[in-house]
This record gives structure tokens, sequence and C-alpha cells, in this order.
């Protein structure tokens, strides 16, 4: 069965056609040719193909496309501002040496984004937390935490306010 | 001296923008017009007769465009020891084993297909324990080869180890065994293939030995008639690597095929569960150690043997036993050494690099019993350790000569800080381990070199064209550095261009954490051609003797006269823009003087050899067995750090793989089937699970390294092991001898404290 669907994607409108069994992750990856999400597993274990709907992190792979009608997406496409000015997120995991290989950084950074928009000053304990769905190999994790503490102290100093599904800062 | 601008620099990696805006391609992401999907029918059967293979239903499924059999493809040997085909024919030896392959326009259509194939098989008695496989009467694996046992020369002796043992003190023996682990690289692999209408074949992979795998495919062309036609590697961004991409495999060989007889692209993605199941994983071993020292606690030998479970199949799982020797035979000064390992044909999964080697099975063995030996000894470990210390300037047993060497330092770096002698809370103990690796590349191929074009345009940009990948680690980066210092630039002057074998040189492969060592010494090779010519240039514009003139700030300058400097772009321009202008050009291969072993597997393998050690405190829950670790030091001999910031990023990455080696990851192999082919039954280390690593950089700056610095991709992950159940030990008096240390395992080992240890056999005389 094939059903039209309408959702803000990255702050626009899109109308998609989109078979019932198509995953999320199918849909922006396959059809849209959005493919900054990953693929790690397709069974919502490594975090790889995290976005966020309505502001929230979700496993793409496991989430049906059909369920984003009528609600915002975020990719990791529509995070940097339109200028290309990158989100300090972004930024921070840029400069923290949070980066290896980059596969799971698209997911790694969203999730990071859903933890701070919630809870912009976290604990330690709180970005392992808020961390723990999304498998990262190559890092060791420890300069991912670096970065999500440099970017939640960039937030909150530069007074943004990073609403959830709003493009870029 | 003036300090430098571009070494030694916290500089982010330089792809990171794209990677954190989800610009950059990996395998997954490419998509060619008319590109099919291939995919593989494994084998059900650990060890089995193919009687039938039935693929006529396959073939009429709309959407089909081919299907493969081993019957029906050319003669295409891989592997190691070449015992390997794309598609099994007569029988299949491993559940992995790829009998028919499909191409199709979709890969639900390929999957489909594949549900429409039947094969008949004929099961056959299976061997899984590679001591029972050396049994007369085991089931042969590959019946023309007459045994189990492959015929590899992993056998030495220096000095004499039983006249040593004689005049040993104290003397300790133990069995050790590690089991399969495996990469989980995040980005799963993949390939494309294509060729064109001369049959060149054009490759998309994500691969770790660029020109090895172009050889191999040349190979594999001259097997399929098309002997004179070219092969060019491209490679997308790699998603980890680890070592699993060190080889070629059968999917990358049927996806040529498929393309081969479609006429159109084809790709082959691996699934998490293919990933699991059909790659390589590290080699296990079954590892026996014996280690005597005299009164003063100086170590007069080391013997070891072991016994390596092959698997089905030979990838350089086979081959880990000559990185092993290293520790072996120069881990500490221990003048009397014997080794020897026999790699055995099993029914099971097969193995390949993985980070380190064989390093951190060795050294988890070695390590583990150096404990063993210094409390025989009655000497504190750590003391045991630094009265046998490895030395600047010594040779070892197996000829390596060490030229820099920061053990000492490492060693009394880890003692500071994990306050080794201070007071322990209850259940808390604390262990060390050391480390030697290869840190001025390794000669183990026939060459160890790395080609580089350089080439400058008009506005002091230069691009470099390195054999070199980039899989993440930050060899594009340091490459960057290397070159913006020697030429007075900045590193976003710098681009690195690594993807592509039309246009990048020869490099050996990215292993051996040889790539730092010699990709950038390539690189300044060029470097230093072009900056030769630039001040040539630059003393006729300037009227200034070039030994005068520096490169610096994109500047050249003179240092005695501050009037005469110009911009590098101008004088490039100049240079340019005239009658029989020119513009800057430079090539270098570099090809380390280091040696390739001789039948007595000595000489000297690496320019220079890597130090370090890890220190833990942890603590030990003796009701539920879990280990916690409260503190973590992870000191390196780095000779020099040439980017602090991707070098931790290498230590933290490498010794959290080391933990979920030494705590939670296993692959289960039942009756040769991997049993937990997901991350939830495979547990690689969380964000909850990140080790809080110190790092403790030590720079011996190496002579022959570039800028000092010796390779730091492995050694990260190779002492954690035996730090760790060195450290269980101490809290517990448990002493765990084989990997990983879960919690049933502790628990077991808990409740048995106090019963008599069983008895272990020893290694036997030769
Ligand atoms: S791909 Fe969705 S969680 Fe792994
Ligand atoms: S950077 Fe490679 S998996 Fe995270």
């Amino acid at each position: 069965m094939a059903r039209t669907i309408s959702f803000l994607l990255n702050g626009e409108a899109v109308e998609v056609r989109v078979e019932d069994h198509w995953s999320l992750l199918h849909l922006l990856r396959e059809e849209l040719g959005l493919t900054g999400t990953k693929e790690g597993c397709g069974s919502g274990e490594c975090g790889a193909c995290t976005v966020l709907v309505d502001g929230k992190a979700i496993n793409s792979c496991l989430y049906l496309a059909v369920e984003a009608d009528g609600r915002e997406v975020l990719t990791i496409e529509g995070l940097a501002a339109p200028d290309g000015t990158l989100h300090p997120i972004q930024q921070a995991f840029i400069d923290h040496g949070a980066i290896q290989c980059g596969y799971c950084t698209p997911g790694m950074i969203l999730a990071a984004k859903a933890l701070l928009d919630e809870n912009p000053d976290p604990t330690e304990e709180e970005i392992r937390h808020g961390l723990s769905g999304n498998l990262c190999r190559c890092t060791g994790y420890l300069q991912i935490f670096e970065a999500v503490r440099a970017a939640s102290a960039s937030v909150r100093k530069e007074g943004i306010r990073v609403l959830s599904g709003e493009r870029g800062r | 001296m003036e300090a430098f601008t571009a070494v030694g620099h916290r500089i982010p990696k330089l792809d990171a923008v794209e990677k954190a805006t989800g610009r950059a391609r990996y395998i997954q992401d490419i998509k060619l017009p008319g590109m099919l999907y291939g995919k593989i029918l494994y084998s059900k059967y650990p060890h089995a007769r193919i009687v039938h293979i039935d693929t006529a239903k396959a073939r009429r499924l709309p959407g089909v465009k081919a299907v493969l059999t081993g019957d029906r493809i050319p003669k295409i040997r891989f592997g190691f020891y070449k015992d390997n085909v794309p598609l099994k024919t007569g029988k299949v030896r491993s559940r992995r084993d790829e009998v028919v392959a499909v191409a199709a326009t979709d890969p639900d259509i390929a999957q489909e297909a594949l549900d429409l194939i039947e094969v008949h098989y004929e099961a056959l008695p299976a061997v899984f324990d590679p001591e029972e496989a050396m049994q007369e009467d085991a089931p042969l694996v590959h019946e023309e080869h007459k045994t189990n046992v492959l015929k590899l020369p992993w056998k030495l002796h220096y000095g004499d180890v039983e006249e040593a043992r004689k005049r040993a003190r104290h003397v300790v023996k133990e069995r050790f065994r590690v089991t399969w682990v495996t990469h989980c690289c995040l980005g799963t692999s993949g390939v494309i293939a294509e060729f064109d209408q001369s049959n060149n074949l054009t490759v998309y992979r994500n691969t770790q030995i660029p020109s090895l795998a172009q050889k191999d495919f040349m190979d594999a062309l001259r097997a399929m008639g098309l002997g004179d036609r070219r092969v060019r590697i491209i490679k997308p961004y790699i998603g980890g690597a680890f070592g699993s991409k060190l080889d070629t495999y059968a999917f990358e060989y049927i996806a040529i095929l498929l393309a081969y007889e479609t006429r159109r692209p084809v790709c082959i993605l691996f699934d998490r569960k293919e990933e699991f199941f059909a790659t390589s994983t590290r080699q296990p071993a079954i590892i026996d150690i014996a280690q005597g020292c005299d009164a003063e606690g100086r170590l007069l030998f080391r013997d070891v043997s072991m016994i390596l479970d092959n698997g089905a199949y030979t990838s350089w799982g086979a081959t880990t036993p000559s990185v092993m020797m290293m520790p072996i035979s120069s881990l500490y000064r221990v003048p009397n050494v014997r080794y020897h390992a026999r790699c055995v044909y099993t029914n099971n999964t097969w193995s390949q690099a993985m980070r380190g080697y064989g390093n951190p099975q060795a050294t988890f063995a070695i390590e583990s019993s150096m404990d063993m030996l210094a409390e025989e000894a009655g000497i504190d470990p750590v003391e045991f350790r630094l009265i046998n210390v490895n030395q600047p300037g010594e040779v070892t047993p197996q000829g390596f000569r060490i030229t820099t060497c920061g053990l000492r330092e490492c060693i009394e770096e880890v003692k500071r800080r994990l306050d080794w002698d201070g007071p322990k809370g209850l259940g808390e103990g604390v262990g060390i381990a050391s480390l030697i690796h290869v840190g001025g590349g390794a000669r183990v191929y026939k060459s160890d070199g790395c080609g580089t074009l350089l080439k400058m345009d008009d506005y002091g940009r230069v691009e470099v064209f390195t054999g070199a990948t980039d899989m993440g680690q930050g060899a594009d980066t340091v490459i960057a550095q290397v070159v913006a210092e020697e030429l007075g630039l900045r590193v976003e002057d710098v681009r690195v261009i690594h993807q592509d074998t039309d246009v990048c040189p020869w490099d050996v492969g990215a292993h051996a954490s040889r790539t730092t060592f010699v990709a950038c010494n390539s690189a300044l090779g060029a470097a230093r051609r072009i900056k030769e010519r630039l001040l040539d240039l630059a003393s006729r514009e300037l009227a200034e003797s070039p030994e005068a003139l520096i490169l610096r700030d994109r500047e050249v300058r003179s240092r005695r006269d501050p009037e005469k400097r110009m911009e590098i772009g101008k004088l490039l321009r100049k240079a340019h823009f005239r009658l029989k202008g020119q513009m800057l050009m430079a090539d270098y291969f570099y090809d380390p003087a280091n040696e390739n072993l001789d039948r007595e597997f000595k000489g000297n393998l690496s320019m220079t050899y890597t130090f370090g050690a890890h220190g833990v405190r942890v603590k030990v829950d003796e009701e539920t067995g879990k280990v916690r670790i409260l503190k973590y030091v992870a000191a390196h001999d780095v000779g020099r750090a040439i980017n602090p910031m991707l070098l931790e990023g290498q230590v933290y990455g490498g010794a959290l793989m080391g933990v979920g080696y030494t705590l939670t990851e296993q692959l289960i192999v039942d009756k040769g089937e991997v049993m937990n082919p997901n991350f939830r039954d495979y547990k690689v280390p969380t964000a909850k699970d990140a080790v809080a690593v110190e790092t403790a950089i030590i720079e011996t700056v190496d002579r022959d390294g570039p800028y000092g610095a010796k390779g730091i991709g492995e050694p990260g992950c190779v002492p954690t092991a035996p730090a760790i159940a060195n450290a269980v030990y101490d809290a517990t008096g448990v002493r765990i001898r084989e990997l990983p240390l879960t919690l049933e395992r502790v628990l077991m080992a808990i409740r048995e404290k106090g019963a008599p240890n069983p008895v272990t056999p020893q290694p036997e005389g030769r």
C-alpha cells in the first residue's frame, strides 16, 4: 500500500508518496537522496540513523515513514544555517576531535542536539546517558563528550535557544 | 629553533566538516546509473558436500540479471594461502562459504531471488576445535592439503631456552586463551564494480590497501582472460577499518564477476549480520607460555607455543604469529626465546588483521605471565618490569635495533599517576602492562614504501597526492601538517588526495601503524624538493643566498634582512608567467631502510619501535563479578605528537577497543555458526562504558621519524587486557587466563578461589 504524506523536512514542506513498510531511513536515503543519515545496523542498535522528529531523537531505521506525516523532521543536512554556518554542536565536534571515520557522526550530533535542547547543561552522566544509544567504534567517546560540553557552554553563552526542528541556529 | 606553526598543533581533521554535515560519501551513499545490487547465498552447513544447486526459479524472477555459481566462474584463487575461491564448488567448509550470487535491479528482488534458490547439501563430519583438528583421524577441511595443520614456518629459537630454564631461579608457566572478536566498523563493508566498454575495471571499495587490491583484481582479470586490462580503485570515505579491510574478499570478486556478466555496475553492501559473520575476525589462540628469571629478577628465558584456529580459509590471521614474535622476542630484555605457532584448519570462521595484528593476544599472555613471575620472585610488578626494561641502543634477540625508547618513562609515569603504592579501597586493585610495537613502518611485504606527488598552484596552495589511506585515523591531516610546516604554509593551504589509484602513487597499505611514519616521510621528501626550488627562485628574486632564506607564514623571507621577503604565491606567479615559465611539482617515493625478516625471523623489521605502558585501577564486585575501571592511564612513547588531538583520539579509541576485548566482546561461535551477529548480543562498549583514559604522551623525537614521530594507530589497544587482568588479580587474587573477563567468568573464578588450579598442558619440547 502506498499513500501520500506531507511533513516538514529540514524546514521545508515536502509531500511524497510512501509505501507502508518503508522506514523513514529508507525514505530519506533512497527516495529523497539525503544520504547524510547513515545505516549501521538497520535494527535499532547503533544510532547511526538518528534523526529528530518533533525534536525527539529517533532511530529512523525503525520508524515508519508514514508516521512522519504532519511532523517536523530534522536530519544532519538541515542543521547548518543556509549560509553554511555550522551549528555549535557541529563546530564543537570538529574542534574537539570527536570525528574520526565519521560514520557515527550525523547520528551522534543529532542525539547530542536532542539532549542539549532538553537539558542545556548536562552533567557527564547525563551526556553518557543521552548518547548511550549511539555507538562509536573509533573515538572511545571521550572527545565526543568534550564536544558536547563545549557545545553546551557555547549554546548557553551565546544565549541561543536551539529549538527543535528549527533550521540552523 | 623557531616554534612550529603546524606540527604539534591540535588541528581538526581536514574532512571533519564534510563528515559533520553529512556530506561525506561512503560506499553506502554511492549510486551509479544503471547500478545493480548483488547478494550472496551462504552455506547452511559448516562442512558439507554440495550435491545440487537449483537456480531456475531465481533466474526467472523479473529484475534478476545474473545468477552465478562456482562452476560457472573462472578459476580465481585469493587469500594469503590461495586456498579460497569466490564461489565454492564441490563442498563448503564453513558457514560463511559463498555458494550462489545474484544481481538484480533492486536489493529486495536480489533477496527474493536468494530465497528461491535451492541447494542440496550432504553434511560432512566437521571439526571446530583446533586441537582436535590436529589429530590423525580428524575430518580434513582441505583434502588436497592432506592435513589440517598449515605449512607455515612460525618457529624460532634464539639462545638456549633449555639451558636458561636450568639456571632460572623462578619459573612460571601457564596456558592462556583468547577468542574471536570482530572489528565492528560502524560502516559495513561494501563494493561497487564496473567495467567500461573495453573491459577496464573500476572498483569502489572502502579498502585499506588500494595498491595491493589493485594487484589482486588484476590477477582476477587475468584469470578471466582480461589480463591486459586496467584496474582503478576509488576509495570513498571509510566508515572504520581497524584491519578488516586489509585483504580482498570473496564478495569483491563476486561483484566483479557479476559486473562482467551483466555489463552493469554491481554493488554489494553487507548488512550488519553479514558484517558479523561473513567478515574476518581477530585471530583466536591457545597460548602456552613459560618464563624464568634469576634471583635478581632478570629475565632469562621466554618459551611460547601457540595453536591458532585458522578456520576454513586463510587470510592474514594466519600470519599474525609474525607480529606476535615481536613482543615475544623483544618486549623487555630476554636473552633466550623460543616460539612456535601452528595454524590449524577448522570449519570455523577465519581471521584477518585487527588493530595490533596478534600483538594484543601475545601481550595478554606475556604480561599476565610477567606478573605471575614477579610474584614468584617476590618483586613488585612495576619494579620487575623496570629491571627488565628495554633501552635505547639495544639490539633485541630478533635483531630489532631499538633507536629511541621511552618505556622506562612510560612505566614510571603510569606508576606515578596511578598512585601505585597508595592505599586501595575494598575490592580495588592496580595492574600494569607494557607494549612494544613497530613504529617506523614494517617490512612485511617486498616494499614498505609510499609515494607522493606534490604540485603547487599560482597562489601558494599545494595538492598532495599520496598513496596513504585515511580511514578516520587522520592520515590526511598529519600529512597536511608536515607539508605545511616544511613549506611555510598553513594547513588549509594543503589539500591531501588519497582516494584514487589513477592519480595517487603506490603504497603498501594502512597497516602496522605505518602511515604517519612512512607517508609523512614520503610527503616530506616531496615537499623538500619543492622547498629547494622555492628557495632557489627566491634567492634570485631577493638577491639573497638560499641558505639565508626561510619559508614561513606563506612568505619566503631572509633571516638577516627583514626587508627581503616575498609572498610565496607571488613568487610562484613570477616563476610561472614569464618566458620559459615553470610550475613547481615534485615526486618522492619513500621506502624505509627496514628489513624483511630472514629465515630465522631475524631482521630490523621497523625503522623504530614504539613503546607504552597502561595502568588501571579497578574495583571488582565479588558478588557479581563486575570489573569497574576507576582509573586508566595510557602512557605512550610516540616520538613526537604531530597532532596531539588526533593522537589522543587514537589512544582513546584503541584503549576502549582494548577494554571491549578484555571485558565484554566475543563472537559466540557454535558449531561454526556465529550466534550473536548483532549489537544486542555482541557487546561493543557504549558511551556509558567509555573509560576516562588519561594519556601521558612521551616525546622521544626519533631520528628517522617525520619531525621525530612514530606510529600510534595500534598501540592503544595492545596492553589493555593484561593491565586489567593484572589489576583484577591484585584486587581478588584470581588469575583469569581467558578473554573476555565476563561477569560469569570472573565470578566463577572468585568462587573457585582456593580450589587447586587445573593442570595446564606445557609447551611441548622441540
Ligand atoms: S541503523 Fe538504525 S539504529 Fe542502527
Ligand atoms: S567516528 Fe567512526 S564510528 Fe564514530
